[in-house]
């Protein structure tokens, strides 16, 4: 028997309205990862080594975000997550390193 | 929207990359404080870099590194853009304060060429006093509001101080106190710290790199690199004090700026004024 | 008000050599301010420079040239102790000028 088209299409409609939620982040994902950003870009500023680039995508998570684009949202916070970190490595590897570069 | 996040986390596991293979040497133990030796040490470093360059003329940054642009520089002074921020300068330094005393009233001898004293360490409070805040604290005590440290009117304040002070040779103080030597220190640490995304110090571009190209500017050497200050920047349209110079210096290795005349801009350039002592006061300058 | 030009004029020989600073924003209306509004277009658009009532020097300025433009040309004919006059006019309609002695 052939199978109908519009079969295929309900199929494949049911099967991607299923796994939408596992595609898409939702506000929750988006509190969390914004929340261990802020956290992460807090100590950065406690060592004296923000990051201008951190600072931009912070600020663009919140916008997506506020636009209701929370996959882009959480991916902007976790970059700025990840760029915070490097910096707390800077930081805090600078702190014993610096001598290596002093004019003796 | 998954191609723009990829690349941005390549970009951070580079820079963390980076940093990581820089960590690896064993840091050398600390040693104790001897500003004195630094500074000889800093100035022999240049000379050494430098052999043709005349002592006094690092001050004029990369004019003493390139020919052409020394030659346009001399042409320059001849008719020089901090005309104008200079003549508003003594101009505002002779208005009297609303109360009717004026900046002189603040200052040893009037305010008229002291400016190779500063910073200095107050010992009183502890702390290190630029010239910048010196006014500040000049109009505040006098009942007027605190001029913006990034702005033109601080800068042509400073501009008429300095160039009151011309020729006269850097005279950086450190007493014999412990604070002092620690302000001294925490300077001299900022200036050789990494920082910001492009992991770049001060040392990196003005101690590693003085006359070659960053872009299309020429790398000043750190050796009397404050001396010239405030200047006006053709880049800028305009004139910059030592705070918007350290700020603007921040944003561009992506890390973000401090306070004006925050502890570690103040200390730096305590750093930066004490290993220049004896080279010229060179202000108001300016620059590309 | 303190005059907008700075001059001076030296003359060796029979050549003239002339330098000036003019004090103006020359805003080429292309900058946005802190807010993100359009700094309006704000430029020198003829400078003269005149002997014995000759134009020796004219320029017809756009937005390209920069803020507190620096002039610099020489010229024949003039002597020590000959006014030089100079004057600008702008987009916005003002001018300014001054006259000044060879040295």
């Amino acid at each position: 028997m052939k199978r109908k088209p519009i079969t295929r299409i309900v199929l494949a409609a049911s099967l991607l309205i299923a796994a939408a939620p596992a595609l898409a982040a939702s506000e929750a994902d988006f509190k969390a990862a914004f929340t261990a950003a802020e956290a992460a870009e807090q100590q950065a500023g406690t060592l004296r080594d923000r990051w201008t680039t951190t600072e931009a995508a912070l600020k663009a998570a919140k916008q997506a975000a506020d636009k209701g684009d929370f996959e882009a949202a959480v991916a902007s916070a976790k970059k700025a997550e990840a760029l915070a970190k490097a910096s707390i490595f800077q930081a805090t590897s600078e702190k014993d390193r610096w001598r290596d570069a002093v004019i003796h | 929207m998954r191609a723009p996040s990829f690349i941005s986390f390549t970009a951070a596991a580079l820079a963390l990359a980076a940093i990581t293979m820089a960590a690896t040497r064993a840091a050398p133990a600390a040693e104790r404080t001897d500003p004195a030796a630094d500074a000889k040490a800093f100035r022999d470093y240049f000379v050494k870099k430098f052999p043709k360059a005349e002592l006094d003329d690092f001050v004029n940054g990369p004019y003493s590194m390139n020919k052409d642009m020394r030659k346009q520089w001399e042409e320059m002074e001849q008719f020089p853009p901090y005309e104008f921020a200079l003549d508003a300068g003594k101009e505002m330094f002779a208005k009297p304060f609303k109360n009717g005393k004026t900046y002189a009233d603040c200052f040893e001898n009037g305010g008229i060429g002291i400016r190779q004293n500063y910073p200095y360490f107050d010992e009183k409070e502890g702390k290190v006093i630029t010239l910048e805040l010196a006014l500040n604290r000049c109009r505040e005590d006098n009942g007027e509001a605190p001029l913006s440290y990034t702005k033109d009117e601080m800068a042509s304040l400073t501009a008429y101080m300095a160039y009151t002070s011309r020729g006269k040779p850097m005279d950086i103080k450190i007493p014999d106190d412990p604070r002092a030597l620690a302000a001294y220190e925490n300077g001299k640490r900022y200036f050789y710290t990494r920082r910001g995304q492009l992991n770049f110090s001060c040392a990196s571009c003005h101690v590693q790199s003085p006359g070659e190209h960053l872009r299309a500017e020429t790398l000043a050497p750190a050796l009397g690199i404050l001396n010239a200050m405030p200047i006006y920047r053709s880049q800028w349209g305009g004139m910059g004090t030592i705070s918007r110079r350290f700020i603007s210096c921040n944003s561009q290795t992506r890390a973000v700026p401090l306070e004006p005349q925050s502890e570690e801009y103040r200390d730096l350039e305590y750093f930066l004024s004490y290993v220049s002592n004896g080279l010229p006061i060179a202000g108001p300058g300016s620059r590309p | 008000m303190a005059s907008t030009i700075r001059v001076r004029a030296i003359a060796r020989g029979d050549t003239t050599e002339v330098q000036a600073l003019i004090q103006h924003p020359m805003d080429s209306g292309y900058i946005k301010d802190a807010k993100g509004q359009l700094i309006p277009a704000h430029f020198i658009q003829q400078l003269t420079f005149e002997h014995n009532g000759k134009r020796v020097f004219i320029a017809d300025w756009g937005p390209a040239v920069s803020k507190d433009p620096y002039i610099k040309f020489a010229f024949k004919g003039a002597a020590k102790g000959d006014d030089l006059k100079i004057s600008w006019l702008d987009n916005k309609g003002a001018s300014d000028s001054t006259t000044a002695k060879i040295q």
